[in-house]
């Protein structure tokens, strides 16, 4: 492009960028209530929360306007909103619910007192209220993808541009194709989606394979029960992701390009929609992208869910409509993928890390995290974590940093146990592996992976044995079946499991359990089948003991295990003046003893933990325990 | 024409071509790597059995054969104690999987399974695996042959013919997972199905699963194109 076209598109942008910032000006000239109606708001009931402020808003007549915005990224206090008001810092407030909503409105909005006893953060630096950075995990916590997410309306373009949005894509379509790859290269992102493989390679090899059609997908099939990263992203700030990949569709000579939204994501798919008709309003996305030369237009593909059609291979053909299955590679997608063509597949966050990149320079990014690791992870922190929800930290924080100062540890006060990291193929890292800091490769040599960036914090009462059983079910369910080792060395090890946490481990188990992981994850055909072992590779390194309780002692050291516990009403503690847990019993297998005390008949006990969650924290008379055999040994003390 | 390469399997210099994938040159030159899945012919490897691992010289990790790309003066061997142990695995779990039973098979005498149990040293039994359930029945509804689900492999042999060969296309892959199986649209019994009893699934098949009846054999054996070298 000369310099004359150069300039014109800076200028349409420009003019787009002054135009959506008045515009967004004029709006915080008022009050504006955000309201976070991502899936996680909204699951927490974000939407008659909306409809509160909405209505009394109404009936009291005021300029307030009521902004949808995503997840900010603190699930655990949801339903979340920011109240903006001239004259006050933005201050957010969590744990909403109707009454609050109308309270906020009459003290805040109409009186002029923020409740200050609601608010959890005030996003502006002031000196009245904390900001983010006041508290720990706004120390760590540094946002790259989720910068936007949570403070900006996903169906209005006008906010992202009004921050600089496009901008990257304005000067990138001043210089040659070849720069902006080569910015992406020097960048070293790399990919993640769960392998770390480079960026700039795969759009490098895109480019190598020569003239003619190509493709850029965007794999949002997320299939990891238990992360929901993507899905944020694509519901807070979709425009990111489009930005995204029409930089890497410039690189490499792309015009067409796909969302592959796995369809369990309606609301995803439905603000990527609007995201993208709005792009094509401005003139960002379809023919003469900004009045260039460069054309692209993109597309939703909606997915079938399977969990395997996230595997790059198994994506495509379901894409050409074939089943969802992984083929073997060579070829390479960048050298044959979609129709044959040479396709360049990334992850959203991929994607979302480039118009930054652009924007603050390479060095900037490789500024942050480590050398070879730069930018940041982002995680859905869940399980017995105080503090659940979407995180970014740089790579290189440690994973003690991220659960006990950004997740502020194990919930009421429970002894951590594990992190289980990477899905369901991650694996379960114990307490002495807390300080290795988090990239792809510290990760690797711990057995564990990045993988898609689940983090599930395991505590006391999480049985190692029966996790690994658990993740390991969810991926033999998942297998697609094609190659021997995966359908079914994944199924033998699933029966070994099983039967070990049924108390029917055999001595020997261990061995052949260990053996056949080691076989799956080097034989399999797919990363499905080579990482599905993880969780129990890791289990067996770091809680072998475990292992050995369940087969040689018959004991769940964790009392989770159904078939080696039993409930037991300890006598020195039940109080003859309760009886809760009679009528919690479905099967009635709690009788009053002579005594007035009460008991357990353990031939009607279906082990449903009722009991022992109904007695009275007063008493908390009902244990487990394991080995059932020490049964005997509290009933003789007993008589 | 592809560029000649010259190469080594366990250290015997061989002939052949760029690109080639090293599987059929070694079955070509007589040096015998197990394999269940391969398919002359057909383009994309489909690469599911996981019985045909090589040791590349430089290469820490095993390698399928029927994938591996000729390169010239690529040097493999065919064994290795990490493909002994990935072959000895895979094997023991497709018999995992496999109603045993030789001495009653009709396919006793060109079984694959055997050979490769021969060729490797197995044991035709289970050692450290439970053999595990399988729901499979047996579908003798063809005149000429018989479909034996329980003693199938996946292999693909059958769906390659049917599909691509003969273009008939009554036999595909189903389901998913450990309930993954070959079967016929609908799950239609083979009579009911678009299948001409052409036969050559039949010869195709490595192992007991499709046979044919008792005197149903054709005189002149079929054209199975799916192995040749
Ligand atoms: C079973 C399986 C599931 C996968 N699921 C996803 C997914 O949901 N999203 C994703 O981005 N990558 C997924 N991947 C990784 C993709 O194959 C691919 O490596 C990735 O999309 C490439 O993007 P990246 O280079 O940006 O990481 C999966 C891989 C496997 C083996
Ligand atoms: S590893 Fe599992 S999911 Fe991957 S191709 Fe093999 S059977 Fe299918
Ligand atoms: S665990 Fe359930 S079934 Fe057993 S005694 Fe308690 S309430 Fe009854
Ligand atoms: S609820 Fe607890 S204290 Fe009350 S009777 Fe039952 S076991 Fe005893
Ligand atoms: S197919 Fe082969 S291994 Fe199976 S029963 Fe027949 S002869 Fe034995
Ligand atoms: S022959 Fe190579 S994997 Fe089956
Ligand atoms: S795989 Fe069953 S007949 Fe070939």
């Amino acid at each position: 492009m000369n310099g004359n076209a150069a300039a014109a598109v800076r200028e349409r942008y420009r003019k787009l960028e002054a135009d959506a910032a008045a515009r967004i000006k004029a709006i915080y000239n008022g009050p504006v209530i955000r309201v976070g109606t991502a899936t996680c708001g909204i699951a927490a009931g974000a939407l008659p929360v909306k409809e509160a402020f909405a209505r009394v808003v109404e009936e009291k007549g005021l300029p307030a306007k009521i902004i949808d915005v995503g997840c900010m990224g603190h699930c655990y206090a949801e339903p979340l909103v920011i109240i903006s008001k001239p004259g006050f810092p933005s201050l957010c407030y969590g744990y909403l619910d109707e009454d609050l909503a109308a309270r906020l409105v009459d003290d805040f909005l109409i009186n002029d007192d923020p409740c200050y006893e609601f608010a959890l953060v005030a996003l502006e630096p002031n000196d009245v209220f904390p900001t983010f950075s006041d508290f720990p995990r706004g120390v760590y916590e540094q946002k790259i993808v989720l910068e936007h997410c949570g403070f900006i309306d996903p169906g209005d373009i006008d906010h992202y541009i009004a921050r600089g949005g496009y901008g990257a894509l304005a000067a990138a379509l001043g210089k040659a194709p070849a720069g902006v790859l080569d910015t992406v290269k020097e960048s070293h992102l790399r990919g993640r989606g769960g392998a770390g493989f480079p960026a700039g390679l795969k759009w490098e090899a895109a480019v190598k394979a020569g003239p003619g059609e190509k493709y850029v997908i965007c794999n949002a099939d997320e299939g990891d029960p238990g992360a929901f990263m993507d899905r944020g992203i694509l519901e807070s700030c979709p425009h990111q992701v489009i930005e995204g990949m029409l930089l890497c569709a410039y690189a490499v000579g792309a015009e067409r390009g796909y969302f592959y939204i796995r369809a369990e994501y309606p609301l995803a798919v439905e603000r990527v929609r609007r995201a993208l008709e709005q792009a094509r309003e401005k003139g960002l996305l379809g023919g003469a992208i900004l009045g260039s030369g460069f054309n692209c237009e993109l597309e939703i593909f909606q997915g079938s869910g399977a969990f395997v059609c996230g595997e790059a291979t198994a994506l495509v053909r379901s894409m050409e409509g074939k089943m969802g299955i992984p083929a073997t590679r060579p070829p390479r997608l960048a050298q044959s993928g979609y129709r044959g063509r040479p396709t360049v597949l990334n992850n959203v966050k991929t994607f979302a890390y480039v118009p930054p990149i652009f924007n603050r320079g390479v060095e900037w990014f490789k500024s942050i995290g480590t050398d070879d690791n730069p930018g940041t992870a982002v995680f859905s922190l869940v399980g017995k974590v105080a503090h659940t929800g979407l995180v970014e930290v740089p790579m290189g924080t440690t994973l003690r940093q991220l659960i006990f100062e950004v997740g502020e540890g194990p919930a009421n006060g429970k002894a951590f146990k594990a992190a289980q990291i990477g899905g369901p193929s991650g694996g379960c890292l114990p307490e002495a592996a807390l300080d290795i800091p988090i990239d792809f490769d510290s990760l690797q040599e711990a057995g564990a992976i990045m993988g898609s960036g689940g983090l599930v914090v395991l505590d006391e009462d999480d049985c190692m044995v029966a996790i690994a059983r658990y993740f390991l079910e969810f991926t033999q369910q998942e297998s697609c079946g094609k190659c021997t080792f995966c359908r079914l060395g994944t199924k033998h090890m699933l029966d070994i499991l099983t039967r070990i946490t049924e108390g029917c481990g055999e001595p020997g188990d261990l061995e052949i359990l260990e053996e056949l992981a080691e076989d799956v994850r080097d034989g399999s055909l797919c990363n499905l089948g080579a990482t599905a072992p993880n969780p129990v590779l890791t289990t067996l390194r770091y809680f072998r003991d475990e292992y050995e309780a369940h087969i040689f002692e018959k004991r769940c050291p964790a009392l989770m295990c159904k078939e080696l516990i039993v409930y037991y009403i300890e006598p020195q503690k039940c109080s003859k003046l309760c009886n809760v847990c009679v009528g919690s019993c479905p099967t009635e297998a709690i009788y009053t003893r002579d005594d007035g005390l009460k008991a357990i008949d353990q031939e009607k006990c279906v082990k449903c933990d009722n009991c022992l969650k109904t007695c009275p924290p007063d008493y908390n008379a009902v244990i487990k325990l394991s080995p059932p055999g020490l049964l005997t040994e509290k009933e003789g003390k007993k008589a | 024409m592809s560029k000649p390469a010259t190469i080594f399997i366990d250290g015997r210099k061989i002939d052949a071509f760029e690109g080639e994938k090293l599987l059929w040159v070694a079955l070509r030159n007589g040096i015998y790597i197990p394999n269940l899945c391969a398919i002359r012919g057909k383009e994309h490897p489909s690469g599911s059995c996981r019985l045909c691992y090589v040791q590349v010289e430089g290469c820490s990790e095993p390698v399928t054969s029927c994938t591996l790309s000729v390169t010239d003066s690529l040097s493999v061997q065919t064994r290795s104690p990490q493909v002994d142990r990935l072959v000895k695995s895979a094997f023991e779990l497709l018999l995992s999987h496999h109603r045993l039973g030789c001495r009653d098979c009709a396919k006793r005498k060109s079984c694959e399974l055997l050979k490769i149990a021969k060729e490797r040293g197995l044991k035709m039994k289970l050692t450290r695996l439970a053999l595990l359930d399988q729901e499979a029945e047996v579908d003798d509804s063809a005149e000429t042959f018989v479909f034996d689900r329980s003693r199938c492999v996946l292999c693909g042999r059958c769906v390659w013919i049917c599909r691509e060969v003969i273009k008939v296309g009554a036999l595909g892959f189903s389901r998913r997972g450990i309930k993954r199986v070959v079967t016929t649209f609908q799950d239609v019994s083979l009579a009911q199905s678009g299948c001409i009893e052409c036969g050559l699934c039949v010869e195709a098949c490595p192992s007991g699963a499709l046979y044919f009846k008792e005197g149903k054999k054709p005189a002149a054996a079929g054209q199975c194109s799916c192995r040749g070298g």
